[in-house]
């Protein structure tokens, strides 16, 4: 094949999966937009945006990484009931991840907006934000993966292929999402 | 061997999840270094996500055919190969196709729900040149570190896309940061 036959090949192959992902990064974006009053209110909220966004990725992606190679490899069964022992271990896994890792950013940002002496939010409120935010995407996310992986599995599709498109597009919309919901939460108990 | 207890999956990612949360945070510094331009132009808001995911998309798409071509002993990591050709010039046309509609896209859902400040030109202008100069830095990035991965002798599909998705999604937006100070 010619460099340019290839190069179409890989154009096409990868365009739906990007147009799709584009289609929810702006999705994404209308929400981070709405959110300008409360990223105004939370000084500190943005610096936490990329890692929040990113954890969703990190541990959810390979959430789905994981149930696909154990399905390829037989050790779980494409079932919905938490029976499994492996199932449930990933899954409880990924949720405690997510909410550590949603909290140490929260505490790690507070503390580099505290050293750089720039204008931040109270540790509470960034931390509570965070916490709420990441354990709600965690639910939801995990309720994603788990029925787009073992759905698609059941229904013949190579899982591996379709873990990774799924956590990328949903992960972004819901992770901004339920950042704006934490936030609006924690302002209304008097956060800020 | 992959461990299946709850304690033994979270010690074996929780290490890595780590670092790359503080590398993101890192990012997230710069966001909120600009962060008045931001909320002074909703739109440039609105590009905040996509230019971030954006990068890390066509980077792990790349990675993952690269990937595969070494692993099935196609890739030569030549400057004329012609895998690797083929794959940056289709990264680059994904971006160069995508991202004028993206910055089209975030300008009229922004003036849909809200109000905007720039002109559509300057948002269009500014995702289109974010999304080459990424598109770019993602086929480097992802070049490097699929090649670096296979010289250690690592299975590529391990490291790389981690790497290549979590270094682009900083490089998009150091990228936004720099076209926005260079073009508002």
């Amino acid at each position: 094949m010619s460099i340019r036959e290839t190069a179409t090949e890989a154009y096409r192959e990868a365009l739906p999966v990007v147009v799709l992902s584009a289609a929810g990064g702006l999705f994404s974006g209308v929400v981070l937009g709405e959110m300008e009053a409360e990223l105004a209110a939370v000084p500190g909220l943005l610096l936490l945006v990329p890692a929040l966004l990113a954890t969703r990725g990190n541990v959810y992606g390979s959430l789905g990484a994981r149930l696909a190679s154990a399905l390829h490899q037989g050790l779980i069964e494409p079932r919905l009931d938490l029976d499994d022992d492996r199932t449930r271990a990933a899954v409880a896994a990924a949720m405690a991840n997510g909410i550590l890792i949603s909290c140490f950013a929260g505490v790690v940002g507070f503390a580099l907006l505290s050293v750089l002496a720039r204008e931040h939010a109270s540790l509470v409120t960034l931390l509570g934000i965070a916490l709420i935010a990441g354990a709600v995407s965690g639910l939801l996310l995990t309720v994603a993966v788990v029925v787009v992986v073992f759905l698609g599995y059941r229904r013949g599709l190579n899982p591996d292929t379709l873990a990774g498109p799924v956590v990328t597009t949903t992960g972004d919309v819901i992770g901004v999402a339920t950042l704006l919901a934490a936030a609006r939460i924690v302002l209304a108990l008097g956060g800020g | 061997m992959t461990r299946w207890t709850v304690r033994g999956i979270i010690a074996d990612t929780l290490p890595v999840l780590v670092v790359l949360t503080i590398v993101e945070l890192g990012s997230g510094l710069v966001l909120d270094t600009f962060q008045e331009t931001l909320l002074q132009y909703p739109s440039l808001l609105v590009l905040v996500p996509i230019t971030i995911g954006m990068a890390g998309n066509l980077g792990s798409i790349m990675a993952s055919r690269l990937s595969t071509a070494t692993h099935l002993g196609l890739l030569s990591f030549e400057p004329t190969d012609e895998t690797l050709l083929a794959n940056a010039l289709a990264t680059v046309g994904l971006a160069a196709t995508l991202f004028p509609v993206v910055g089209a896209g975030a300008w009229g859902v922004q003036s849909l729900v809200g109000q905007t400040v720039l002109p559509v030109a300057t948002v269009v202008v500014i995702a289109t040149l974010c999304g080459g100069i990424l598109a770019l830095l993602a086929v480097v990035v992802t070049i490097t570190t699929t090649y670096v991965a296979f010289r250690a002798g690592a299975d590529p599909d391990d490291v790389v896309l981690p790497v290549v998705t979590n270094s682009c999604d900083v490089l998009g937006v150091l990228v936004l940061f720099g076209v926005v100070r260079l073009l508002v």
